[in-house]
């Protein structure tokens, strides 16, 4: 199993680092250099030579991708060509709320999503199944911006229950932090839990078609008893790989959501960064959503491995 | 009711009918819309009248006639991006299960190197670099979305290159092209329909989601991402404004899905069975 795992983790790792030959490369090859990207309409020939200088433009594409990936190996991801302050300072604040928000959702979506998609299981082809069934459905097809306004009218405007807009500073205390953030975290929840739930369902009739639940039936066991005790075990890897593949879909949504709720994260500032022409910032946002995205990617696939025995258990 | 010999349950008719209502709306928006997309009528934020009959925007204009052009720019944009994201997909995915070799181990890593990082940030580091034109909007998201077609095409396209029928027609002589469009296409459009259902919907989707973070459509043209955007402070006025354009993005996804999941469920029980 360790070579198994040994063997993913190197494909991790590989994976990134052609993310991060695409993060480069589609920022370089592309017609059109950085430096006329930057400045636009303003360019002269002499102005865009000077310009290519600055930025090191100069020299041969491999050269400054070797150099850039080892920069940011290290944590350097250099200057913002907006603001000129260093990347990862502008970053590290804004990083921390998203992964806030992204924890807060998911600690909140993960059980909610099991524990509905058990209740389904359980009540198969019941009212309470059909009705689940149909409303995820309608929840899967709607974009998390309708979500997110239709909660703001509601739950912010109607019935100032919530700010709608999630204005946090470094230094608010966690509890208000929790309150502030708590819209989107909503939106996020209302957004994800519909796949997880239908997938956890899934998952757990699959096991329940099983000749060992049909004995655990046969003993008599009620019906709760046998799909939590019996059937859920085995279908927790399942469960866990399809949840760590829909957190990997949180990263796209969060982006949104932070536009909605005017949130400072990440998202908000890779999509500034992009109508700026920012390149450096678009890099290192976009280095570090795509990390979180194989990493998520990894740990679906770890548990793969580890839920099945015969992987688990070398011959 | 019966369609081409299969019965449409109630979801996909209620989804053909919010297709074709839709349709009908982007073709034809300069008959249909009560007023231009761009006259401004009154105040800014009139109440709705039965003149008007959302009311007019932040700039006085006809709400109700922009969302009519709304879908002809939404739906267009995306109409374009999947049929060139297939075009791409199945001339990329059909060379590479027939030709083999060098060319689908070619095609097949630069896929999976596509497919290395989420669709959206991939798209931002393009956009952040080549700006946001609609050309340049059309080929990024096309070329983006082509992946999954292309893996869709090809593992189509090797199932039936392995079948008797299409080695017959290689023994007969028959040259690589002619097994394309004669033997292997044929067979592969039945899902390949579904599959452009939705695709069409991730397209849809992705353009609105990119123009509501102001990097898609660009002013004076919007689609209904964009006119989210424009009217989105509104909602703390408790206007209804923002949630119309977001509203028909919402349902038309979900016309579109209700079909596709019935095309998905008659094309696995088999061509002409009712249910």
């Amino acid at each position: 199993m360790l070579r198994l795992i040994a063997q993913r983790l190197g494909l991790g790792l590989l994976t990134l680092l052609a993310a991060s030959v695409l993060i480069f490369a589609g920022t370089e090859i592309l017609p059109g250099d950085l430096a006329s990207a930057v400045l636009q309409n303003t360019a002269t020939p002499e102005s865009l030579a000077e310009m290519r200088k600055e930025l090191g433009l100069d020299r041969p594409a491999a050269v400054r991708y070797v150099e850039w990936l080892g920069n940011a190996a290290v944590g350097d991801f250099g200057r913002s060509l907006a603001s000129h302050r260093d990347v990862v300072e502008e970053i590290a604040p804004r990083l921390r709320n998203t992964l806030f928000l992204a924890s807060y959702a998911a600690l909140v979506a993960v059980p909610l999503a099991v524990a509905l998609g058990l209740m389904a299981a359980i009540w198969q082809g019941g009212v309470y199944d059909r009705a689940v069934n149909f409303v995820t459905l309608l929840t899967i097809s709607v974009p998390e911006y309708l979500v997110g306004y239709i909660l703001i009218k509601y739950l912010s405007v109607h019935l100032g229950w919530f700010p709608s807009l999630a204005n946090v500073t470094p230094d608010t205390p966690l509890v208000q932090r929790i309150g502030l953030t708590f819209l989107p975290m909503l939106t996020l929840v209302l957004v994800v839990v519909a796949h997880m739930m239908r997938m956890t369902r899934a998952s757990v009739l699959q096991i329940m078609a099983s000749p060992y639940i049909e004995m655990a039936f046969l003993k008599g066991l009620p019906k709760w008893r046998v799909v939590v005790r019996h059937a859920f075990p085995n279908a927790l890897a399942p469960i866990i790989n399809v949840i760590a593949l829909d957190l990997a879909y949180l990263i796209v949504g969060v982006v949104i959501v932070e536009a909605v709720f005017v949130y400072p994260g990440l998202g908000q500032l890779m999509v500034d960064a992009v109508s700026k022409h920012d390149v450096p910032v678009v890099q290192a946002c976009g280095l570090i959503f795509a990390g979180a995205f194989i990493l998520l990617n990894l740990i679906a696939d770890m548990a793969a491995i580890l839920s099945n025995p015969r992987l688990r258990h070398p011959r | 009711m019966r369609l081409f010999g299969h019965r449409v349950p109630l979801t996909a008719l209620i989804g053909l009918a919010i297709i074709a209502i839709n349709v009908v709306a982007a073709v034809g928006a300069p008959l249909i819309a009560p007023y231009d997309q761009a006259a401004v009528l009154g105040d800014a934020w009139a109440d709705p009248t039965p003149q008007y009959v959302l009311g007019l925007d932040d700039l006085g204009r006809d709400l109700f006639s922009r969302l009519i052009y709304g879908a002809r720019m939404s739906i267009g944009l995306a109409f374009v991006v999947t049929c060139l994201s297939f075009a791409i997909g199945i001339v990329t995915g059909f060379a590479g299960a027939v030709l083999r070799g060098w060319v689908d181990m070619l095609l097949s890593r630069i896929v999976d190197l596509l497919l290395s990082m989420p669709t959206l940030i991939f798209a931002f580091i393009v956009l952040s670099v080549l700006g946001t034109a609609l050309p340049v909007l059309i080929v990024t998201i096309a070329i983006l979305d082509s992946t999954k077609v292309f893996r869709l095409a090809r593992a189509l396209a090797m199932n039936i290159a392995a079948l008797e029928y299409v080695e017959v027609a290689r023994v007969r002589g028959e040259g690589l092209w002619w097994v394309i469009r004669r033997e292997i296409f044929p067979n592969a459009v039945a899902p390949l329909v579904a599959e452009f259902g939705l695709r069409f919907s991730f397209a849809f989707l992705f353009i609105a989601a990119l123009s509501f973070l102001g990097l898609g459509v660009q002013p004076p043209a919007a689609d209904w991402g964009s006119m989210v955007r424009d009217y989105r402070d509104m909602i703390n006025l408790d206007a209804m404004a923002p949630l119309y354009p977001a509203g028909a993005i919402a349902i038309l996804t979900i016309g579109v899905n209700f079909v596709v999941d019935w095309m998905l469920a008659v094309h696995s029980r088999g061509h002409g069975e009712g249910a």
